[in-house]
C-alpha cells in the first residue's frame, strides 16, 4: 500500500491505496464521486476527464499515487469553482443547447470544454472540434456539443472560468 | 482493467532513479507521463514488479538554450513543448508534430522523453527528431552519454537506451528560420498516423538550400528519407520539382501491412504526403 495526500474538489483527502489503483477508481470507489465515469477504459474516449492541477487529464490513465500532492477537480466540484449559480457556465450551456442525449460522455465533455475555454476563451468552431477530439460521443454527432461550447464562450464574454 | 500488483517508487533525483534501476534490473519499468505505459499495464501486456516514476524529478522538466541547441528535459510535457517560445522559434517542426500528437488531455500528461523512449514506429516525435538531427542524452551508472538520432531508434519499441539507463534530455540543433510541416494521415481524429511525414527546409530566394525529411510508420523505426533530401537541394520550391523529389520517399523503407493499410498503400502515401509536407514547409 502507498500513502497518498491530495485535494479533491477543494477537500483534502488522505488514503492508503494499492499503487496500481487508477485515479478514476480512487475517485469513484474510495470517494464515491461517481460523477466521473469510466467509458472505454483504454484512454480513448475521454469520459473520465478530470482536472489535475488545473489541466484536463484522462483519469483512467493516471495512477492515484501519481496524483498525490496534487489538486484534482471533478465534474462534481466544478460548479464550486465558479462564483454564483448552481451550475458552472459550461454546464449551463450544455443544458441550454441540449448538448447531450444519453449523457454518459457529458462529464468528460464538460471538463474538457472548461479546459479548452480556459486556454482559448473565444474559440472558432474548428478550434472547438479540434480541442474536443479526445472526447467521444456516440449519440449526438457532436453538433450540439460544439454549439454548447461556443455558447459557453460567448455567454461568459471571454472566459468560462 | 487494472494493472497487476507492483511496487511503486518515486525518486526525486536522477541518481536515485538510476540506483532504483540498478537494484531492480529488468523487473522494473520506468514511467514518465504514463500515457503509453498505463494502457499497456492495464491490458496486462506487461507486468513489472516495480514501477519507477520520474514525475518527481523537477530537473528533468523544461526547455533551455545551450549555444546552437535547445535542450529539452525528458519529462517536459507535450503541452509544454507545444507552447514553449524557444521551441517555436528554433524548432518549429517539433511544434507542428506536437500539435497533432494524440489529444489535449494526453498532451497535458504525456512527455516528450517518454514518447521517444517508448519508440512506437507510429509515434509522432521520432520522424521530426530524426529530421532535426536531435541528440539523446542518456544517463547510466557510468555517467552520461549522447546518442545521435540516427543511432537512437534500433527497432520496434527498441532504442539505444540500455538496461539501467535513463533518457534525461533531448538536444535539438536550432533550425531558426527553417520552414517546417508535419503531414499526418489518419482515417479518424485522434488516431496514430497510418503514415506521416516531417519536413524542414531552408529556402533561399526560391531555391531549396537544405532539406530534412523524416517518415513515421514506414518501417520498424522512424526513418530519414535521404533520397528525397538529396534530390531537393538546389531545386526550386515549386510543385513539379518537389513532386519529382518526393517520388523517391519510399526508397529504403519497409512499411508494415495492417488493418489501416497495406504496405503498397503506405508506399503511395509516403510519396504524396512528402510532396505536401515539403511544399507546406517551403511555403509554396
Amino acid at each position: 500500500m502507498a500513502r497518498i495526500d491530495l485535494t479533491v474538489d477543494g477537500a483534502k483527502v488522505s488514503d492508503d491505496v494499492e499503487p496500481r489503483m487508477l485515479l478514476v477508481q480512487y475517485l469513484r470507489e474510495k470517494l464515491g464521486k461517481t460523477g466521473t465515469v469510466i467509458g472505454c477504459d483504454t484512454s480513448n474516449c475521454g469520459a473520465c476527464t478530470v482536472h489535475l492541477d488545473g489541466r484536463s487529464v484522462k483519469s483512467c490513465n493516471v495512477l492515484a499515487v501519481q496524483a498525490s500532492g496534487h489538486e484534482v477537480t471533478t465534474i462534481e466540484g466544478l460548479a464550486d469553482t465558479h462564483e454564483g449559480g448552481d451550475l458552472h457556465p459550461v454546464q449551463e450551456a450544455f443544458r441550454e443547447c441540449h448538448g447531450l442525449q444519453c449523457g454518459f460522455c457529458t462529464p468528460g465533455m464538460i471538463m474538457q470544454a472548461v479546459d479548452l475555454l480556459a486556454e482559448n476563451p473565444s474559440p472558432t468552431e474548428a478550434e472547438v472540434r479540434e480541442g474536443m477530439e479526445g472526447n467521444l460521443c456516440r449519440c449526438t454527432g457532436y453538433h450540439n456539443i460544439v454549439k454548447s461550447v461556443l455558447h459557453a464562450s460567448s455567454s461568459t464574454a471571454g472566459g468560462a472560468q | 482493467m487494472i494493472p497487476t500488483q507492483f511496487e511503486y517508487l518515486a525518486p526525486t533525483s536522477v541518481e536515485d532513479a538510476l540506483a532504483a534501476l540498478a537494484q531492480h534490473g529488468d523487473e522494473a519499468k520506468v514511467i514518465a507521463g504514463g500515457q503509453s505505459l498505463l494502457p499497456v499495464l492495464r491490458m496486462r501486456l506487461n507486468a513489472p514488479e516495480v514501477v519507477i516514476d520520474l514525475g518527481g524529478i523537477e530537473g528533468l522538466r523544461g526547455v533551455r538554450e545551450d549555444g546552437d541547441a535547445l535542450v529539452i528535459g525528458a519529462m517536459t510535457t507535450h503541452h509544454a513543448v507545444l507552447h514553449d517560445p524557444l521551441v517555436g522559434q528554433h524548432a518549429a517542426l517539433l511544434v507542428k508534430a506536437e500539435h497533432q500528437l494524440a489529444d489535449a488531455q494526453i498532451r497535458h500528461r504525456g512527455t516528450i522523453g517518454g514518447a521517444l523512449a517508448h519508440a512506437d514506429p507510429a509515434g509522432d516525435l521520432g520522424a521530426p527528431s530524426l529530421a532535426l538531427g536531435a541528440e539523446f542524452v542518456i544517463a547510466g551508472p557510468g555517467g552520461t552519454r549522447t546518442v545521435a538520432a540516427d543511432d537512437f531508434f534500433v527497432d520496434l519499441f527498441e532504442t539505444a537506451i540500455a538496461e539501467g539507463e535513463l533518457l534525461t534530455e533531448i538536444r535539438v540543433p536550432k533550425h531558426t528560420g527553417w520552414g517546417a510541416h508535419y503531414e499526418k494521415f489518419v482515417r479518424v481524429a485522434h488516431q496514430w498516423p497510418i503514415v506521416a511525414v516531417a519536413a524542414a527546409v531552408r529556402v533561399e530566394g526560391g531555391t531549396i538550400a537544405e532539406a530534412r525529411v523524416g517518415l513515421t510508420n514506414m518501417g520498424s523505426t522512424p526513418l530519414r528519407a535521404r533520397a528525397v533530401e538529396e534530390a531537393l537541394v538546389g531545386q526550386p520550391a515549386t510543385e513539379d520539382a518537389v513532386a519529382t523529389a518526393a517520388a523517391r520517399a519510399a526508397e529504403g523503407t519497409n512499411p508494415p501491412s495492417d488493418l489501416n493499410g497495406a504496405a503498397d498503400y503506405r508506399t503511395h502515401l509516403a510519396k504524396v504526403l512528402t510532396r505536401r509536407a515539403v511544399l507546406a514547409a517551403a511555403g509554396a
